[in-house]
């Protein structure tokens, strides 16, 4: 399981890229390898607003279904368009493959470095 | 706790068994492990509660990459949580022919036959597939999740002399599919032995020096067999067939992958196709309901009703969603009905969903839409199957 230090992590399983008030969000290596071979994924629009904790879009792999829930509190600036006819990028390349830019952050959820995170997962793992 | 769901066929395990918490996905201390489970833990299965027990809904391999070996070269499956019985005495047929919906009259040794199993409104209690291994000895193949329910209809319903055993617990059920079957099991088995047709089977085959029947079955839609042997020998049956596959691509698959080969190739799947309340007239298995038979359980009900209120019909998805079961199916603003099975079909590759609708609200190539998470999605009637083999 990769989990790249520069990052901030949820406990939802979702990564953040934070440059000032604005950042990327996508799904961690862990979420994209429990889900599995990710078939469609459905994303907010360009504007949208999204807020800390709360859904704000789904994928599906061939045998399930999640939301993903926003790291943060901010506007949808730009979505990853190519994600509609190739979803199994995300599979590929978690941390390349953002599912969308937001700006003008206002709030956060609680997030865990990356060491915190791995820390989470493997005693998720143990729970199991 | 983590916040994706396991969905589709899986769920099967909530209604049958309730043996999963619906919160956790995590099954409690009765799910039971097939004599393959470490084999899968092992060999990196990705293990889920179903239908009361333990099995990999995936290997390391993914649901596609599983789906893609069995429809290009061969792919094996622990199917030991399969239920067994046995059905002997004089009176063995008669009985058949009275608690199934099929006709067991004639029927050939050695041959295997699918019927539903009806309750007194016409309802499923289970389907089934009836091995004939000779005069009034049969060989009974049920789901999982229905093997006692099944047992103990038997039992309730069975008149004159004839014996039913559950025998399940004494056998390790392995299927090998894919059109690089026969050519994989000609390594370790005498292909003079093997079943010749489809629906037949060799109950004193030997494979890899293990006796087990070899039966020419499966639920994937692609040429293949299915293996019944004793518990005790199903990791060595399963290891031998797996290192005789090894250089034709044979990969271990799960339930995920026997999920969507089943609803490519539109196989109907007990809980969803069909269950207590729908006729095996509705889910389209007018082929193994013989209405001329004398009278068998359910006959007065579905008779009573000609023709049936309800058709299952296939669909495309043709919008951006994925259908999955229980979702309505909706014609100019009007429910017509539900989706009784859907997701992404991996050979396809596009998505697809079985639904029980109103009986000649839809032809194919009619247009409808699909209630896909608060989202109304538009979908095509199509033929059923989605996908059909290439003649073996």
């Amino acid at each position: 399981m990769k989990t790249p230090e520069e990052l901030k992590y949820t406990k939802s399983h979702e990564w953040i890229r934070i440059d000032g008030d604005s950042a990327e969000i996508g799904l961690t290596d862990y979420a994209q390898s429990e889900l599995g071979d990710l078939v469609f994924v459905n994303l907010p629009e360009e504007g949208d607003a999204v807020t800390a904790g709360k859904t704000f879009a789904d994928v599906e792999s061939v045998k399930t279904v999640s939301d993903v829930f926003s790291p943060v509190t901010a506007v949808v600036a730009e979505v990853n368009s190519e994600l509609a006819d190739a979803p199994e990028k995300i599979n590929e390349d978690p941390y390349g493959a953002w599912l969308v830019k937001v700006s003008g952050i206002t709030g956060t959820e609680e997030l865990m470095s990356a060491a915190e995170y791995e820390a989470f997962v493997a005693s998720e793992k143990a729970e199991h | 706790m983590t916040r994706w769901r396991i969905i589709a066929a899986l769920s099967v395990c909530c209604r049958a068994g309730h043996t999963t918490d619906p919160e956790t996905g995590k099954g409690n201390c009765m799910d039971k492990k097939t004599p393959l489970y470490e084999t899968h833990v092992a060999a990196g299965g990705k293990i889920v509660p179903f239908a009361g027990w333990l099995l990999p809904v995936q290997y390391g391999t993914g649901v596609i990459a599983e789906h893609m070996a069995v429809r290009r070269a061969c792919g094996l499956f622990d199917v030991s949580h399969m239920g067994e019985l046995t059905l002997k005495g004089p009176d063995a047929t008669a009985n058949l022919n009275r608690i199934l919906t099929n006709d067991y009259t004639k029927m050939d040794d050695g041959r295997a036959r699918y019927s539903p199993m009806c309750n007194g409104q016409g309802g499923c209690v289970d389907d089934l597939i009836v091995y004939k291994k000779g005069d009034n000895d049969y060989f009974i193949v049920v789901n999982a999740a229905n093997t006692d329910k099944d047992f103990a209809w038997f039992l309730a319903h069975l008149q004159g002399d004839a014996v039913c055993e559950n025998v399940s617990e004494q056998y390790g059920q392995i299927a090998l599919q894919g059109p690089k079957a026969a050519d994989i099991l000609a390594r370790i088995a005498d292909a003079s032995t093997f079943p010749k047709k489809y629906y037949t089977a060799v109950f004193d085959g030997i494979v890899a020096g293990i006796p087990c029947i070899i039966s020419r079955t499966g639920y994937t839609g692609e040429f293949g067999y299915e293996f019944y042997c004793a518990a005790g020998d199903a990791v060595a049956l399963w290891d031998a067939l797996l290192k005789a596959g090894k250089g034709d691509g044979l990969i271990p698959c799960g339930l995920g992958a026997r999920d969507t080969l089943r609803l490519e190739a539109a196989m109907p799947l007990y809980g969803h196709e069909m269950d207590d309340t729908v006729s095996p007239l509705e889910t389209g298995l007018d082929f193994a309901v013989k209405l001329e038979k004398p009278d068998f359980i359910g006959k007065a009900a579905m008779t009573s009703v000609l023709p049936p209120a309800r058709e299952r019909v296939g669909l495309r998805v043709t919008g951006r969603g994925i259908a999955r079961e229980e979702q309505d199916v909706i014609l100019n603003g009007e429910k017509i009905g539900h989706t009784t099975s859907g997701t992404f079909a991996p050979f396809l590759g596009y998505p697809v969903a079985m639904a029980l609708v109103r009986k000649g609200a839809v032809k194919t190539g009619g247009k409808v839409t699909v209630s896909i998470r608060g989202r109304e999605v538009e979908a095509e009637v199509t033929e059923l199957p989605f996908y059909k083999a290439a003649r073996h």
